[in-house]
């Protein structure tokens, strides 16, 4: 199910990208960028007022049991930010990080 | 001459089944393998691979120079390959050991000859030209690979009641000459499993982490916060990707922030880090933190050993574990052969003196060191099943959003806070700032003129209304005479150089916001109130009633200041320098803070125009609905 793992920056450059079966990371890249777009708009729809409140309610881009990868993802992401030594901007090398992603992507592959 | 030419055979055999002869050299199973052999040859087993399966006592080494000599007559041959006895026995009774752990065996390490004692001749006999061969053997095989050897680190402690042997008697003589002359000798870490090695810390290694850990925390049952440990790894020279995945084993719980045994292994894994060894894939069972804490005495009570002897040990330890950290940091990733031969050549002086050279202070520290271990091998089972428990443990974080936040922050967590962000709605503070400068343009100005023959004044009244911290201060003297604006010119210096306790609020105020916006902060910021320059921000609109408030205030503090001691006339031109200087900051920073809020306000202007724009689309459309 979960063939590509992104984690992009702020600036849209990816910190972290992952793809099975097929190393074809560069059209999952699109993909991830159009999705960011489609984030983008819903943002701008919302209007500014709701900016400041915490997360916004999107919309389902993803099916509900997928939140627990996220989650996973998520807590894995904190994990390496927590990292004294990792200077946010760089690519996450983190092999703590890397066996988590692997471990998902095949899990529900 | 039949006697050694079957020795001889028997070791062709036990390197051609063990595998050696295959794969070119002996690797560590390959050396199993031999020892295993040759322990079934000892015992009178044919050597075959099946004969490893029995259960064997563990091949024994002797070398004994008067034998030796009698039997081939080559003390030259004997020298030069018994000095690798020792070190081979070691490693034997390493691995023989992580094969058979619960075998209690009797092991023995190989006398040197100046102590083999002279056993009854038959079983000594029998053990010698075993021991030759395998010494021969040993050379040989050195020669072809070195490498895989020394590499293994061989660290044991030979203990364990001598059992089962033939002719117990002697071994057992032996075996108490050996252990007290191995203690001295062969000082390594006490451990069972040998692949623990490079991962247990000494009791001398605790303390200096423990040290470490004091000098940057006082408080060895607190933290020491993420970017304080990195600041000090980072002095270690290790690279940040390394350094940082250190971190990711070390800090077991995931919290941005090192427990005096989180601080240990990190401390450790570098250290282990820069003697060669690759860094684990995991944290190892003995650098987990309930293990250290378990196998360690309690911080506490640490310390009170410590401050005891904190004073005396300190000469003696720090500067021989500074130096080993230097050396650590001066030979940088020193190759994992060169520290085993340094383990080696402990055992081994005389023979390697060129390798002990380079690292004799090191061997030294680890030999002193490994002397006084813990005595933890009971606790190795218990705890590394903890300790393996733990690794599957639940992350211990709650799942809502804010706690993930509140991670990221404590992540974060600066030592100092970051610099308070500026007021984006600074609206008032800017208008404020006008209202501060102004006064304090016209004193620059009125700088120029010539110096009063007396100090300025104290701070004008209005910041006296404003402030009551300035009541104390009206108390200082002002002259009477002077113009309005001079007035106000000293007024402002003085404040200036208002020392200890005074503060000048509006000068300061001014600097304070401008210390907002800029990080200069010359002046002490104050924790004023900001309402008051909001209050202000009212009556910006008037520059000239602005001009005129400071004015018309002057006169006040003129006429309630009472005397003061007519301090250096000379100072006045420095206080005046001072004055403009400061004045001349005050402006440079009003300016910044000017322009960025012009730019903010800009920004905002842009975005109601937008949402007005979008607003009246809205309202066209609605509006043919509603004229429906």
């Amino acid at each position: 199910m979960a063939v590509c793992v992104a984690v992009i920056a702020k600036e849209n450059y990816p910190l972290y990208i992952r793809s099975i079966p097929t190393e074809n990371e560069l059209k999952f890249h699109y993909m991830v960028h159009t999705s960011l777009d489609v984030v983008d708009e819903k943002i701008s729809a919302m209007g500014k007022a709701l900016v400041d409140q915490r997360e916004l309610y999107l919309g389902l881009l993803y099916p509900t049991e997928d939140y627990k990868m996220f989650r996973k993802l998520h807590n894995s992401y904190t994990d390496v930010m927590c990292n004294p030594f990792y200077n946010p901007g760089d690519r996450i090398q983190s092999r703590a990080f890397d066996s988590m992603v692997t471990s998902m992507m095949i899990q529900v592959c | 001459m039949g006697f050694s030419a079957w020795f001889f055979l028997v070791c062709f055999q036990i390197t051609e089944l063990c595998g050696a002869k295959r794969v070119g050299y002996f690797g560590p199973t390959q050396f199993y393998i031999a020892l295993k052999l040759i322990a079934a040859a000892q015992s009178g087993l044919p050597v075959r691979i099946e004969s490893i399966k029995c259960e064997l006592p563990l091949p024994r080494f002797m070398m004994s120079k008067t034998d030796a000599e009698i039997r081939f007559g080559n003390p030259a041959e004997l020298h030069g390959t018994k000095v690798q006895i020792p070190y081979l026995i070691t490693e034997k009774n390493t691995f023989k050991r992580m094969d058979d752990e619960d075998k209690q065996q009797e092991t023995q390490s190989p006398t040197m000859s100046p102590l083999a004692s002279p056993p009854s001749s038959p079983p000594h006999y029998q053990r010698v030209p075993l021991s030759h061969g395998y010494s021969k053997l040993r050379s040989s095989t050195e020669q072809m690979h070195p490498a895989p050897y020394e590499a293994r680190q061989p660290l044991v402690q030979p203990e364990g009641p001598s059992s089962g042997a033939p002719g117990a008697k002697p071994p057992r003589h032996q075996a108490s000459l050996i252990r007290s002359f191995s203690v001295e000798r062969e000082p390594h870490d006490n451990n069972s499993n040998y692949l623990d090695e490079p991962w247990r810390i000494t009791e001398e290694q605790r303390e200096y982490y423990v040290n470490q850990f004091r000098s940057l925390q006082p408080d060895p049952s607190s933290f020491i916060s993420g970017s304080v440990a990195k600041n000090f790894f980072t002095k270690s020279k290790l690279s940040i990707p390394e350094l940082s995945y250190i971190w990711e084993l070390s800090d077991a719980d995931c919290d941005g922030a090192l427990t005096l045994p989180e601080f240990c292994a990190a401390f450790h894994l570098i250290v282990a880090r820069k003697n060669g060894y690759p860094l684990p894939e995991g944290l190892p069972p003995t650098l987990q933190p309930e293990y250290l804490q378990a196998a360690f005495p309690k911080p506490k009570r640490e310390c009170s050993l410590f401050d005891s002897y904190s004073e005396s040990m300190p000469a003696n330890q720090q500067p021989r574990e500074l130096n080993r950290m230097e050396k650590l940091s001066i030979k940088d990733m020193a190759d994992f052969p060169v520290l085993a031969q340094d383990v080696t050549s402990d055992d081994n002086q005389e023979q390697n003196k060129t390798r002990l050279e380079q690292n004799k202070t090191r061997l030294a520290l680890k030999s002193t060191a490994d002397e006084a271990l813990p005595k933890d091998m009971s606790e190795d089972p218990a705890t590394s099943k903890d300790s393996n428990s733990l690794k599957a443990r639940p992350r211990s974080r709650s799942y809502s959003s804010t706690s993930i936040e509140e991670a990221m922050k404590r992540g974060e967590d600066p030592p100092t806070p970051p610099p308070r962000p500026q007021k984006t709605h600074s609206r008032a503070s800017s208008l404020d700032l006008n209202k501060v400068f102004q006064p304090s343009v016209p004193a620059t100005k009125s700088g120029l003129l010539p110096p009063p023959p007396a100090l300025p004044p104290r701070p004008c009244p209005s910041q006296i209304s404003h402030h009551n911290v300035n009541s104390e201060r009206s108390a200082q003297p002002k002259p009477p005479i002077q113009l309005p604006n001079y007035g106000d010119f000293r007024l402002q210096k003085q404040s200036e150089q208002a020392s200890e306790a005074e503060i000048h609020p509006q000068l300061n105020r001014a600097p304070s916001q401008a210390a907002d916006n800029s990080p200069t902060k010359k002046d002490i910021p104050y924790s004023q109130p900001p309402s008051k320059p909001i209050r202000r921000k009212f009556r910006p609109e008037n520059p000239a009633t602005e001009n005129q408030e400071p004015s018309s205030t002057v006169g006040g503090p003129a006429s309630a200041a009472t005397g003061k001691p007519h301090a250096a006339v000379q100072k006045q031109s420095s206080k005046q320098k001072k004055a403009i200087q400061t004045a001349i900051r005050k402006n440079k920073e009003a300016n910044a803070v000017l322009a960025r809020l012009n730019s903010e306000l800009q920004q905002q202007l842009k975005e109601v125009h937008q949402e007005r724009i979008a607003l009246e689309n809205q309202l066209e459309q609605l509006r043919p609905v509603t004229v429906l």
